[in-house]
């Protein structure tokens, strides 16, 4: 383990001002990436500032403009928030798989977001979903798309002294479903072999496709959305047929690598299955 | 080396003491505040011998720092017992021979508890699900299971 001092501040600029002195300095939320990282001594750190203090990054609302998770919020309460009330299904779905309860119990969206794994399981349904990061520093604040987000494994476009501070949803229409599937050998506990995340707006008149959103983990080096399915599934009528075609089309966005967890011909195919899976799920549940 | 000053509660008793900045929750229990009912396996999060309640919320406490119990209430499984009266959950283990060697079963008393806390009728595939982040390397978890299954009979007879 790195030697680094340990602060826990209860303001929002008092981190910002901790994160902003030179040295390497790390947000810490969950630590459940982070606190592995250092100890096997894969990230170093001078200081590490403690998010958990800080209310405004603790509190998860919903309002006039969307959702609003602030940037330490636990994948149990993100769940506890959006399970039931149907509007953020994929998201309540993704942030019941990360780890166990334990891992839940401390482990924040906004960590698996800000840790940046291609196989990170709360990001496809972040994404299909259009969250926009709102950040700060000590120079201001900024509102990123999600997709912007990421610039490689582990990597993301947040400058020294930077923080996620909440992560914004627009509240979905009526006519929205979403899901999240990911595969992994065995029933809990693992990493994603590959996952994806789908969303659709229907007209139920027409069972046309008014929206699509489709993204992807590992697959590539970064979350990445399908956007040649999407553009095919918007403003195609909804059937079995659309849904296999649009599940070949999500294949062609993924740019995978084969390791241990699996083949690149197979994860091709698993983004092909999981597509079509979690489409289906989303007419189950407009029906 | 930097150390803190923190104030935290273990197990009802309040203690005042200095820990180092990196040190984990883990080794302030064990090794400082000799508590060593908690277990280390893995010390990365996935085998829950570690588990600790951290506010009443199951935790690795090898992923918690121990500076960040500054101010919290930490239940350890020496906490759960009255005077040397086991829990039902205890004895529900007990009784069904819910462990063999007992590295696991600190972490599974924890993880029951909470579960139990949370749900006090969990069906038998809530229960594998919800101590998926438990390890037992002996029992092949039936026993277990049966005995999660007892525990929450006798809770809803208590
Ligand atoms: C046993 C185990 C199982 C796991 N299973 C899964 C799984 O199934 N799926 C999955 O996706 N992940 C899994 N993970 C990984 C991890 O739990 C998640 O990525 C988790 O969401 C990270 O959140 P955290 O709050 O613990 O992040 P931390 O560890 O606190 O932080 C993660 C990174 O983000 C930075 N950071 C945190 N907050 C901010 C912020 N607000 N602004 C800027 N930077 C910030 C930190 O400096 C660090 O680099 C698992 C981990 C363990 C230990
Ligand atoms: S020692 Fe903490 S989970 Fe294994
Ligand atoms: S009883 Fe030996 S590890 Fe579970």
């Amino acid at each position: 383990m790195p030697n680094f001092d340990y602060e826990a501040p209860t303001s929002l600029s008092s981190a910002l001002e901790l994160l902003g002195q030179p040295g390497e300095n790390r947000p810490l939320a969950g630590g459940t990436d982070v606190i592995d990282q250092l100890k096997s001594n894969r990230r170093n750190a001078d200081l590490v500032v403690d998010l958990k203090r800080i209310p405004e990054l603790l509190n998860i609302e919903s309002n006039g403009s969307g959702l609003h998770i602030g940037s330490a919020v636990s994948c149990t309460e993100v769940h506890n928030f959006t399970a039931g009330n149907g509007g953020f299904a994929a998201l309540a779905e993704a942030s019941e798989l990360v780890g166990s309860v334990h891992i839940q119990n401390r482990a924040s969206v906004g960590g698996n977001v800000c840790n940046a794994a291609p196989s990170a399981d709360t990001i496809p349904s972040l994404l299909i979903h259009e969250a926009v990061a709102h950040t700060a520093s000590a120079s201001g604040e900024r509102e990123i798309p999600l997709i912007d987000f990421f610039a490689g494994p582990g990597q993301t476009v947040l400058e020294k002294g930077e923080i996620l501070k909440e992560l914004v949803l627009p509240t979905p229409s009526a006519n929205t479903a979403s899901a999240y599937l990911r595969f992994i050998p065995r029933n809990e506990m693992d990493i994603a072999v590959a996952g994806v995340g789908s969303l659709i707006e229907v007209d139920p008149s027409t069972n046309v496709v008014t929206k699509a959103r489709i993204a992807l983990a590992s697959v590539a080096p970064t979350p990445v959305r399908a956007y040649a399915a999407e553009e095919f599934l918007e403003g195609t009528k909804i059937d079995a047929d659309a849904i296999e075609k649009t599940a070949d089309l999500a294949v062609g966005s993924a740019v995978p690598i084969t390791d241990v967890r699996g083949s690149a011909e197979y994860r091709k195919e698993l983004i092909r299955v999981l597509t079509k899976r979690t489409l289906t799920i989303c007419l189950e549940r407009l029906a | 080396m930097s150390k803190k000053q923190i104030k935290t509660t273990v197990n009802g008793v309040e203690h005042e003491i200095l820990v180092d900045s990196t040190w984990t929750l883990l080794e302030t229990l064990r090794d400082q505040l000799k508590l060593t009912g908690t277990k280390e396996g893995c010390s990365n999060g996935n085998c829950g011998a570690c588990t600790v309640m951290v506010d009443g919320k199951s935790s690795c406490s090898c992923l918690v720092l121990a500076p960040e119990a500054n101010g919290r209430e930490i239940t350890t499984v020496e906490g759960l017992a009255d005077h040397g009266h086991l829990t039902p959950v205890q004895d529900a283990f007990v009784d069904n021979s819910g462990l063999q060697c007992g590295f696991c079963t600190p972490g599974f008393m924890i993880a029951t508890t909470a579960l139990l806390n949370d749900n006090p009728h969990p069906t038998e595939n809530e229960i594998r699900l919800k101590l998926a982040g438990n390890l037992c390397r002996c029992t092949g978890y039936d026993k277990i299971v049966r005995s999660v299954q007892d525990a929450a009979e006798r809770l809803t007879k208590s």
